[in-house]
């Protein structure tokens, strides 16, 4: 999954929370992943031109590949992506799947992934929700600061233990995957 | 399963050590590569490597972070050492098994794996 690219633009826009959340709905045979952010946003003509592979922001490379990747995905699925976005206030992208389509692509370690994004933006908040029909797993930084007082969700230790402590947690939603 | 009370556990074994660790200015900065090139050439699981090994080894005075794209593409995965005292080493094409030797060697004795280096692979 793009999880970690699209999240990353999130941090890129300069938003304070950003949050993750992933449905997975058997009856419905679809998978929803939306990345909501309150980063500085973009006027509608930006958001429709950031799923145009040939545009970025990037002075690096020239075609951004974040948004375009994510949306060719979700269509080889029979999903898409939306993306609404309000400049000054932030974005939500939303990316549907269809979740035992054969070019879906796997999960891969979301648990690595958001332990990653709170390790390497400790001044940032992030949280994380997976939801199935029956179950439902959320982890928010806001929570683990508050346990951590003065020390640093960049910790390495802080940081593996977030990565196992989503990953055991969520293992038992993911069972089908 | 693990618990939120586990992570209380953590921050107290951190506070007991942090007495003992240099504070931030006086720590080796590792930095790695976690731009879309880096991620696709394999920098995830260099990352957790150097995590969880350092974490393993109970090495000291290191901070790992990570960074968008250091510009230098078609080297990834890229790893970065700052030292306190403003030296900096470029580890490329880097591997978990590459990234093991550079905690041993590098971080934990002080002497930079040269055949890793940037330096190494233009020669
Ligand atoms: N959450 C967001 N908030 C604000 N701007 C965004 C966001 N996501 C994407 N963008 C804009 O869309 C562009 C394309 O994004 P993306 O496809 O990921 O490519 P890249 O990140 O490589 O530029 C970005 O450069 C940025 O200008
Ligand atoms: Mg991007």
């Amino acid at each position: 999954m793009h999880v970690l690219d699209i999240a990353q633009n999130s941090v890129a826009a300069g938003a304070a929370l950003t949050r993750i959340l992933l449905t997975l709905d058997e009856a419905l045979d679809r998978l929803d992943l939306v990345i909501e952010d309150n980063g500085h946003g973009m006027t509608d003509e930006q958001a429709q031109a950031a799923l145009d592979p040939f545009t970025t922001s990037r002075t690096t490379r020239k075609v951004g590949l974040g948004l375009p990747l994510l949306r060719q995905t979700a269509q080889l699925t029979g999903g898409d992506v939306a993306i609404e976005s309000q400049p000054g206030k932030g974005t939500r992208v939303r990316a549907w799947f269809g979740l035992r389509h054969i070019d879906r692509p796997p999960l891969g370690d979301m648990a690595g992934t958001i332990a990653s994004l709170m390790q390497a933006n400790p001044e940032r908040d992030f949280v994380y929700q997976l939801k199935t029909e029956t179950d439902s797993f959320a982890v928010d930084s806001r929570e683990l600061k508050q346990i951590l007082g003065d020390v640093s969700l960049a910790q390495p230790e802080v940081a593996l233990f977030i990565r196992d402590y989503i990953r055991e947690n969520s293992a038992p939603l993911l069972e089908k995957e | 399963m693990k618990s939120l009370k586990e992570l209380e556990a953590i921050r107290d074994r951190m506070r007991q050590t942090v007495a003992t660790r240099e504070n931030d200015q006086n720590a080796v900065r590792v930095v790695v590569g976690m731009a879309t090139c880096g991620i696709s050439a394999g920098a995830r699981p260099v990352l957790n490597t150097l995590v969880e090994e350092i974490a393993r080894e109970n090495v000291a005075g290191v901070q790992v972070t990570q960074t968008g794209c250091i510009g230098i593409c078609q080297y990834e995965p890229v790893v970065e050492v700052f030292e306190p005292d403003g030296g900096k080493t470029t580890y490329v094409k880097m591997t978990p098994e590459k990234a093991i030797r550079v905690v041993h060697q590098h971080l934990m004795q002080g002497k930079p794996v040269e055949e890793y280096t940037i330096g190494a692979l233009t020669k």
